[in-house]
């Protein structure tokens, strides 16, 4: 591995890699807009000039020393791009010298010259990597007198973004995703010096199904999205980390959060399962069934009619009504939408309370959203996580490839199901009218609730703590996001500035604080309506539990998968290595 | 055990003592105030209009084109007692934001004038309306329409402004 000289530190990197990347690598900033980790080199934004040298030699080869004995450095009579600069061994880099951040203001000068004014207006502004050089590298007056160059904004790109091309800077960052990554190359440069601009090509659309990555890798508020634009400030919303639900792949994301309600979702770097994308899929649809439609407290029926009620009120109608039956007529379905805490405990509350071997878990296959970069078959994002903590037929338990049949022959008479989304019960959706007990723990109001006799209103991805396991095993730790009756001291801090300074006669707080807990809650307060005493405290009780109990988890903890950003089953103790994370440009934590 | 010596009662004189001339002293300063010009103003019949540098009701400038403010939430974040709400959203015109919802929460604004001076637009400036009446608290959250004042009666603040810029 080459040794470097990075402003008077060695360092090490591989060899091949940029100076640019040596420097991040090791832990280094050097300014830049155009180069990103997983995109080609382009050079062509000039930030990143730095001052490179190599060490003098004597004509035998040998390095040739001053008085002191510290080798004498030749640099380059120019700055060099730090982006484009393989490193050699014993290469130095200044990128601190006043000549080097001289030139680096001389580049903002000349970036800023035709950039609008109009950060007010920008969705941009906070998370800006423009405006953060702008502070650190501009002389805070503009010397530019002359009119500015004008050019279209609120150009439509596709179904998801819109441009603006007096604010962009040239970078060529989504150019060069839309041909690298998305693989849909329908942008390019026209025109020239100050008159260029991005143009889709001739009655294309940008339309792929990852377009929306070119907003968080657009440096300035060039792009930007059409299902946010303008709905909060960056600083207005809270954002914490999660896994999306959306697919089995798991990708990491941070949720966006302004008066407890999820406004948009952004990707987490994680170099092991995402890298630095999302898709389109997951951004769009993953926070409407949070916002909206929910089962904000318990309901039981009475006359027909579903009506709310206290949680005790709900157990205790729950345990009459689970003790008319006989334990065999009673099926048990988890979930591979619900964190392994909440299905860990289904399977136990199955097993101890009830002896029985009847759970059962569906599945959700669709092959055509499928494809090579993120997006897998399987639409659950904890199927294998479910399957790992029990939710498996016992030795003579019905599973869920029978149940139909069971149903029809009224050996299964009532439901206890962890989940709400309809689609996934489309082979027993025509015989549910005849069963004599449906308990759900249900998120929205859906036609599954209709049919319920007993809903717990239950708290989504978004409000617990968890962790789900994806496709390739990885186990990956969910924080909340959002505020419920339940979480609110836990939540204290992690809310939003407006969240948590509210007062009761501030309007802008009045949102609806849902009375909803999470799975392995109301599981474990069902089980003490039993007499069975379970002493969970909070979701890392059970997931304690799931590490001393299952081996494959043995050895994880909610602190370590933070850590290392999630770790395989069965390999806790060889987690992946941990790398600094590129980040862009993100907020700034106020 | 000490006792106090050197009292007021002590120090006083005769005259002093028995009080009267005291009172007619008294009696003749107020006298003397009633043939003098009247400083008293008879609010609320008479009102008082206060210089361009009063800080009164912070007001949104409402152009013939419409109003200002395009929402950049600045006023919002930088109101120390948090009275300010700002939803954006956007429009057709040329300026493509703006606040579909502006409200002024009165009961916990403190008239410190933060809003008006972080504003890029200059589009929110403090009043000199100073006579603030709710009689309740829903009332004295002031929507856009209640906070939205034309141009022209804004003058002297924006003038005063100017000198400041």
């Amino acid at each position: 591995m080459p040794g470097i000289v990075l402003d008077g530190q060695k360092i090490e990197a591989a060899a091949g890699k940029t100076v640019i990347e040596a420097a991040y690598e090791n832990g280094f900033q050097i300014t830049h807009f155009c180069w990103h980790p997983e995109l080609s080199v382009s050079g062509n934004c000039r930030m990143c000039l730095v001052e490179i040298g190599m060490p003098k030699r004597m004509p035998d080869g040998s390095i040739q020393n001053d008085n002191e004995g510290n080798p004498v450095i030749s640099y380059f009579p120019k700055l060099q791009i730090a982006c484009a600069t393989t490193i050699a061994e014993g290469m130095h880099i200044n990128t601190k010298k006043e000549n080097v951040v001289k030139a680096q203001d001389a580049v903002m000068e000349f970036l800023l010259i035709n950039h609008p004014l109009d950060c007010p207006i920008c969705d941009e502004a906070g998370q800006c990597k423009l405006q953060e050089y702008g502070y650190k590298h501009s002389a805070g007056e503009s010397r530019f007198e002359e009119e500015k160059v004008h050019a279209p904004k609120r150009q439509s790109w596709g179904p998801t973004v819109v441009f603006d091309a007096e604010r962009c800077i040239k970078c060529s960052r989504c150019i060069r995703f839309a041909q690298e990554v998305a693989k849909q190359d329908v942008l390019t440069f026209v025109n020239r010096s100050d008159h260029v601009t991005i143009e889709l090509f001739d009655e294309k659309q940008f339309d792929n199904d990852y377009s929306m990555n070119v907003i968080d890798i657009c440096p300035v508020g060039a792009l930007t999205s059409k299902d946010f634009r303008f709905k909060a400030r960056v600083w207005d919303m809270s954002f914490n980390d999660s896994i999306c639900p959306g697919c089995a792949r798991g990708c990491n994301i941070k949720l966006g959060v302004r008066n407890n309600e999820i406004l948009r979702i952004e990707p987490r770097t994680n170099p092991y399962v995402n890298k630095y994308w999302m898709c389109d899929y997951g951004r769009l649809t993953q926070y409407k069934f949070v916002n909206e439609n929910r089962v904000t407290e318990p309901m039981i029926r009475w006359k027909n009619e579903l009506i709310p009620c206290s949680w005790d009120e709900a157990y205790a109608k729950a345990e009459e009504s689970l003790k008319k039956l006989k334990p065999e007529e009673i099926m048990f379905i988890g979930s591979g939408r619900t964190a392994n805490e909440g299905n860990y405990l289904l399977g136990k509350f199955a097993r101890e309370i009830f002896k029985s071997g009847n759970i059962g878990l569906f599945r959700d296959i669709d092959e055509s959203f499928k494809d090579d970069l993120l997006k897998v078959s399987d639409k659950k994002p904890n199927h294998l996580g479910a399957v790992e903590v029990g939710i498996v037929p016992g030795k003579d338990g019905v599973t869920v490839q029978n149940l139909p049949e069971k149903m029809r022959y009224k050996n299964i008479k009532a439901l206890y199901i962890i989940t709400d989304q309809i689609v996934d019960y489309r082979p027993i959706i025509d015989e549910l009218d005849d069963l004599e007990l449906i308990i759900v723990h249900a998120y929205n109001h859906t036609p599954l609730t209709k049919k319920a006799d007993i809903v717990f209103a239950a708290s989504t991805y978004a409000e617990i703590e968890g962790t789900y396991v994806n496709i390739d095993k990885r186990v990956q730790h969910l924080s909340p996001a959002l505020v419920t009756s339940e979480n609110m001291r836990f939540m204290g801090m992690k809310m939003s500035r407006l969240d948590k300074f509210g007062a009761p006669n501030d309007r802008w707080t009045q949102h609806k604080l849902r009375n909803t807990l999470p799975h392995w809650k109301i599981l474990t307060k069902l089980a003490e309506q039993f007499n069975v005493k379970w002493n969970y405290k909070s979701a890392k009780d059970v997931f304690k539990e799931i590490t001393e109990k299952i081996p494959s988890f043995a050895g994880m903890s909610y602190e370590k998968l933070i850590e290392y950003q999630g770790l395989t089953l069965g390999k806790a103790g060889q987690p992946d290595p941990k790398v600094i994370n590129y980040e862009s440009h993100v907020m700034k934590p106020n | 055990m000490n006792i106090t010596k050197n009292t007021e009662a002590e120090r006083m004189n005769f005259w002093e003592k028995i009080y009267i001339p005291e009172i007619a002293r008294g009696l003749g300063l107020t006298l003397n105030q009633v043939f003098k010009p009247k400083f008293t103003r008879q609010y609320p019949e008479e009102v008082w209009e206060p210089e361009g540098s009063y800080r009164g009701r912070p007001v949104l400038v409402k152009e013939e084109t419409g109003e200002r403010c395009v929402a950049c939430g600045l006023c919002s974040r930088v109101c120390p007692a948090l009275a300010i709400e700002v939803q954006a959203s956007e429009t057709e015109k040329d300026k493509e934001r703006y606040p579909v919802k502006f409200e002024i929460n009165m009961l916990r604004c403190i008239f410190c004038g933060f809003c008006e001076e972080v504003c890029p637009e200059e589009a929110i400036v403090m009043s000199k309306d100073y006579h603030l009446v709710f009689q309740s608290q829903e009332e004295a959250i002031l929507s856009k329409d209640k906070l939205e004042v034309p141009i022209a009666k804004l003058q002297d603040r924006l003038e005063f402004l100017r000198q400041y810029r």
